[in-house]
């Protein structure tokens, strides 16, 4: 839950998502699921050389399982706050 | 709505029935079968298809209001296949000598049995 709203609140950044397969692709953060499944805007293709085939798609749906990275913009991120935060989630004895 | 899959290795389009659920499930309407190699690609018609969610990657949405910029060379299915499988014999070979040259400096590769579908 806390990488859900953490995503959450990083809606309408420009990320780059690299994929398990290696491909890289760059784009707007439109929206995220609890599996951490991703919708992008303005999709742009890292590497279009070597993935040519990409190259009309405009906005495009990401599952999460197939994620390796998700490269966001320092300034957007409190690391001190994110510290805190899964420390927490750790310490704290969860519901389920 | 029109939109193109990738999977890895291949790359399928069509008009979707059905986004299906959490799991990504699809059902795919006209679809169409892309095998690209290198800058060469061939599209087999495959009509209905449906895509179990844990193979799929990326869906991709097809701008139709932007020209369709497709730098890549049409050639016939014969001529993809064979293509293809010279493609994934080199590739076979290479994957060979590797394993071979991390044996001989006594490393042993097993792949990532998690993500070698990726």
């Amino acid at each position: 839950m806390l990488f859900y709203s953490f995503f959450k609140s990083l809606v309408g950044k420009d990320v780059v998502i690299e994929l398990k397969n290696d491909l890289s692709i760059t784009g707007t953060l439109h929206s995220v699921d609890q599996y951490l499944n991703v919708k992008l805007t303005e999709v742009q293709v890292l590497d279009p050389e070597k993935y040519p085939h990409i190259q009309s798609v405009t906005s495009a749906f990401v599952r999460g399982s197939v994620i390796r990275y998700i490269q966001l913009p320092p300034d957007d991120v409190d690391t001190q706050l994110l510290q805190e935060a899964t420390r927490k989630e750790v310490t704290q004895p969860r519901k389920e | 709505m029109d939109l193109s899959i990738v999977n890895n290795d291949y790359y399928l389009s069509g008009m979707a029935a059905l986004i299906g659920d959490i799991d990504s499930n699809l059902v795919l309407h006209q679809a169409f079968e892309r095998i690209c190699v290198g800058r060469q690609y061939a599209d087999i018609p495959r009509g209905l298809f449906v895509i179990r969610g844990e193979n799929v990657l990326l869906i991709g949405e097809l701008d139709f209001h932007q020209p369709i910029r497709v730098p890549l060379v049409e050639v016939t299915i014969e001529e993809i296949l064979k293509l293809q499988k010279e493609d994934i014999e080199k590739k076979g070979r290479i994957e060979k000598l590797r394993q071979k040259a991390m044996i001989e400096h006594g490393l042993v590769d097993d792949g990532n049995p998690i993500e070698e579908h990726y």
